[in-house]
């Protein structure tokens, strides 16, 4: 039973509103740099819109995302309502101020420095300032996890934390460890900077903090879709959830081996020596372990579901599966993505493959794959088996369900290939403009306007997406019943202390980040004369 | 209730059996990378080099007469440019090819991208540090040098070149300049 329905409901909107503009926002950029259009004339244009993009999509949207499924887990999994419901309100209301904040200056341009901030480069303290506010608001969501977690602990001493909640909780604490990084780098260096208190910066140094912020963030996007595949797919197809000390064991790695990673995004960098740049490269390699284990358990469960449906032999148990389930749609196609994206990752990840293609389109198009493809499809479904339970009205509009999903696979794979494919040529990003004359880039003039196709295809998907949902504040009122998650095939009576609870593996998420990042850290600050001037955006001549 | 038992008994197994196999597959992918790079010399740049970028153009490596490609006495080649909002100094770099190439290279203002078409020449100009990277190529051909990462407004137009000329004709060039390059040819 849930009982804060428009809390939830609040986050999944601003949520989904946020989406939706950065959505129509991205399939513009596709369209300008494309040669279906002329020079755009005025390029720090296109660069206000790739800033605002970047940021509603990796700050605004996820992070709403989490928080109100977090809420819901809490209380649906905890089955009790939440604890500091003014508290989470306020933390609703920091991230949405925040936001405004932040999306001022960015329209204004006076802040186009795009997401990942780019110092020596600075734009206007506002932007910097909203973005503090909605990571500030985000941390409330953090702390009521772990005050709901341990009260209902201490209520119920020897009971298993429900497994739902356990992942949400570690998703919780991935957040606020990873935001760190970047929480250092703003502090510290870009607002006093901006605020005008400093005229220099250390962009290397910024760029280590920001790689501390910038790997991990990922699997805090990841999260929501790997508590759905766990706590949710097996339920919704009518299976069991294969393992769940198992489960429980890939979220307790995602903690610690997601964060003392993130230097693998500088290994074309100059700040960061050869040794803690393979010492990173292992620790990436090592990452993909608990995704092995969380490909084998979901795909035993889906067995377990196509078995339970009469499904025979070998492969006979797939064509058993409900194949018109929007929920079986949405897991396979995630798991379709994540296979591509994974394997491009182990490229990136690669101490020596990443030169062949580290920041040329390949990058854009693994990590829009990997986070809008098999990360967001899984929001969708998350959405979709939510919202009878927070509208108490049925969702049961599902032609259009399986036509959005189809349309957002199918528009994701064509925005992506071709955006792999010219990125091995070596295109490079955030360019508001190629030369098409150009008889070097001439020949990846076909596969840019392939991607505008596919963003176009994912902009119908999003608004079919949106209409879905609309449709069920619409629709007759019905009685959901209890919001349940998947029963595994062993419900554990006990679980070890260490899979029940976060010390053990909070102090190995610390531990490992001081021993991976301190030593860079400290060598940067040891030297001098490493502080450069900023370089101030949109002040002047605009 | 002994069926159920066995049935955990045989999960287990499997489960152990997938963990096994994925760390298996994970070392595997490490040991390779490792070995690569101790045995071919195939790492990202090693060492953390700085320079001030308030006195790059006054003194020292990258003043505007030492940058473009010197001819070094063990027969390699060193290549030092400079990026700066909007360009690469210089413009076109030439090399001769299929010998040893270093390239030494740092911003004067803000974070650029050096990247060569079609070859792993793929690193940050990050200001206050030298990136290094060595390499070698095959034959003569002219390629695209375009800046990878945004730098500004005008980061859409910061697209330099790079021109790999024959041995014998690099060695021509460099009997009589000290520094070359292949701006304005």
């Amino acid at each position: 039973m849930l009982h804060s329905k428009r809390l939830i409901l609040s986050h999944f909107w601003l949520a989904f509103a946020g989406f939706g503009v950065a959505l129509l926002l991205g399939e513009w950029q596709m369209f300008i740099r494309s040669p279906l259009h002329a020079w755009i004339g005025d390029p720090e244009v296109y660069y206000r819109s790739v800033t605002a993009h970047g940021t509603a999509m990796a700050y605004v949207f996820p992070t709403l995302v989490a928080m109100g499924f977090g809420y819901a887990i809490t209380e649906a999994a905890l089955k009790r309502p939440l604890i500091g419901g003014k508290w989470a309100w306020a933390g609703f209301a920091l991230v949405a101020v925040g936001t405004v904040t932040a999306v001022i200056p960015v329209s204004l341009g006076l802040a186009s420095v795009l997401y990942t901030f780019y110092p020596p480069l600075i734009g206007s303290p506002f932007y910097y300032i909203g973005i503090v506010l909605v990571v500030v608001g985000s941390w409330i969501w953090v702390a009521l996890m772990s005050v709901n977690l341990y009260a209902w602990k201490r209520a119920n001493p020897d009971v298993p934390v429900p497994l739902a909640m356990f992942a949400n909780v570690a998703g919780s604490y991935l957040w606020a460890w990873t935001a760190v990084g970047a929480a250092i780098e703003l502090l510290f260096q870009i607002i006093p900077a901006a605020l005008g208190l400093t005229t220099t910066i250390d962009a290397g140094l910024a760029r280590v903090f920001f790689s501390w912020t910038l790997h991990a963030i990922v699997y805090f996007w990841l999260m929501p879709t790997y508590i759905a595949y766990y706590t949710i797919i097996p339920r919704a197809i009518g299976g069991r959830l294969f393992s769940d000390p198992m489960a429980r064991i890939s979220f307790a790695l995602f903690l610690v081996v997601a964060m003392p990673i993130g230097v693998h995004h500088l290994f074309a960098d100059p700040e960061v020596g050869a040794g803690f740049k393979f010492m990173h490269s292992v620790f990436t390699a090592f990452v993909a372990v608990p995704t092995l284990l969380t490909v084998f358990t979901i795909c035993a469960s889906v067995e377990i579901a196509g078995r339970l449906r009469g499904g025979k032999g070998v492969l006979g148990w797939l064509t058993a599966l409900p194949w018109r389930n929007p929920m079986m749609l949405a897991v396979t196609f995630s798991f379709v993505m994540l296979g591509f994206g994974g394997a491009g990752g182990l490229i990136n990840m690669s101490y020596q493959l990443d030169a062949s293609i580290h920041n040329t389109q390949w990058i854009t198009g693994h990590f829009h794959l990997i986070f809008g493809g098999a990360i967001v499809i899984m929001y969708f479904a998350i959405a979709y088996d939510l919202w009878p339970h927070l509208t108490g009205r049925a969702l049961d509009s599902f032609e259009m369900m399986r036509m959005q999903l189809w349309s957002w696979f199918i528009g994701m794979i064509v925005l992506t290939f071709p955006w792999h494919y010219v990125g091995i040529l070596g295109m490079p990003r955030r360019m508001a403009f190629y030369d098409y004359t150009d008889p070097a880039i001439a020949p990846q003039a076909l596969s840019v306007i392939a991607s505008v196709i596919g963003g176009a295809i994912l902009v119908v998907s999003g608004a079919l997406f949106i209409a879905v949902l609309v449709r069920g504040h619409l629709a007759a009122r019905v009685e959901p019943g209890e919001y349940r998650f998947s029963i595994a095939v062993h419900q554990p009576h006990r679980v070890p202390v260490a899979l029940n609870g976060f010390g053990l593996w909070v102090s190995l998420m610390v531990a490992l980040t001081v021993i991976n990042y301190g030593f860079p850290i400290v060598h940067l600050l040891s030297l001098s004369n490493t502080s450069v001037p900023v370089v101030t955006i949109g002040a002047a001549g605009r | 209730m002994t069926e159920h038992a066995d049935s955990a008994t045989v999960a287990a197994r499997m489960e152990r059996r997938w963990g096994t196999v994925s760390i298996g597959i994970i070392l595997a992918l490490v040991f390779m990378a490792a070995y690569i790079g101790v045995h071919q010399g195939v790492m990202p740049q090693p060492r953390v080099e700085t320079v001030d970028p308030r006195t790059l153009h006054i003194a020292g490596e990258f003043i505007e007469s030492n940058l473009g490609t010197a001819a070094e006495p063990d027969g390699s080649v060193t290549v030092r440019a400079i990026g700066q909002q909007y360009s690469f100094t210089p413009q076109c770099i030439v090399v001769p090819a299929d010998t040893q190439v270093t390239i030494r290279a740092t911003s004067a203002d803000v974070i650029h991208g050096f990247l060569i078409e079609h070859s792993n020449v793929n690193t940050m100009l990050v200001p206050g540090y030298i990136s290094t990277i060595v390499t070698r190529f095959p034959a003569p051909s002219e390629r695209l040098m375009p800046c990878h990462e945004f730098c500004g407004a005008g980061h859409e137009g910061m697209w330099g070149r790079i021109k790999v000329i024959n041995k014998a004709a690099f060695a021509k060039l460099a009997a009589d300049q000290r520094r070359m390059t292949c701006v304005a040819q």
